[in-house]
């Protein structure tokens, strides 16, 4: 699991690829606060192109970034995302939580 | 549920989050042999990843103990995946079952057997206080033409 950061104009792109599953997500989560916390965006979009595999793990991740935007009072969009991990996304109903496109 | 495999195996290893990965790839690997699709085959994967992935947090959450998963293929193309563990069980199965419902911590989201459930045909759960869990799951894959044997 790798996490690339770009970050201009308090928009943070975060890049995910690899595996996300119990495994991969915990140094997921741990770089992802880190980055949040480095860039105090206004925008978070977590493109998640990248991403072979997702489990329930990748929703914990997800739902954690949805939290810490909404502490910073800003948005959370998740785009780019793979069919396998679209299908536990709605398996789990989180697009009734969190933008998706 | 029981019913004559025509192929079985049957894998154990520790509860390392490192072989999580190793056990959604070796049962995905086993069931390539049923000429699966990729969609179904990604069902399973999937599947097999939250079961074992809950056995390693909450099964044996402050120690190392070992996890089996046992495949069998079972007439009418259908696969039956077992995750046992002897860890410390789980007290209340239904809500256990409840979607959101989580003693993991921010870690966990609370949706592995929701997932198991909409990805599997069949899943059943049995859990002893302190003796463990077994979680057995089944699909039916869909009939392909067959090629050779």
């Amino acid at each position: 699991m790798e996490m690339n950061a770009k970050s201009a104009d308090r928009n943070l792109l975060l890049e995910l690829s690899g595996e996300l599953d119990h495994h991969g997500a915990r140094n997921a989560i741990r770089d992802l606060e880190m980055a949040i916390e480095a860039a105090l965006p206004k925008k978070l979009v977590l493109d998640m192109a990248g991403v072979t595999f997702m489990d329930s793990s990748g929703i914990a991740l997800i739902l954690r970034a949805q939290q810490r935007m909404q502490l910073l009072d800003g948005s959370l969009l998740v785009c780019n995302v793979p069919q396998q991990a679209k299908r536990v996304l709605d398996a789990a109903g989180i697009g009734r939580l969190v933008k998706i496109r | 549920m029981r019913s004559k495999a025509t192929n079985e195996f049957l894998l154990e290893f520790p509860s390392r989050s490192s072989n999580e990965g190793f056990a959604r790839s070796a049962v995905a690997c086993f069931a390539a042999q049923m000429d699966p699709t990729l969609n179904e085959l990604e069902d399973i994967k999937t599947a097999v990843s939250e079961a074992v992935t809950n056995a390693i947090v909450h099964a044996y959450p402050e120690t190392i103990g070992k996890v089996s998963v046992k495949g069998r293929i079972c007439p009418g193309n259908i696969l039956e995946v077992t995750v046992k563990d002897r860890g410390r069980g789980i007290p209340d199965v239904d809500k256990a079952r409840q979607p959101m419902f989580t003693t993991g911590g921010e870690e966990r989201s609370g949706m592995g057997f929701t997932i198991m459930e909409s990805f599997m045909d069949k899943m059943a759960v049995r859990s002893v206080a302190g003796r463990g869990t077994t979680v057995v799951m089944r699909k039916k894959l869909a009939p392909r033409m067959k090629t050779g044997k």
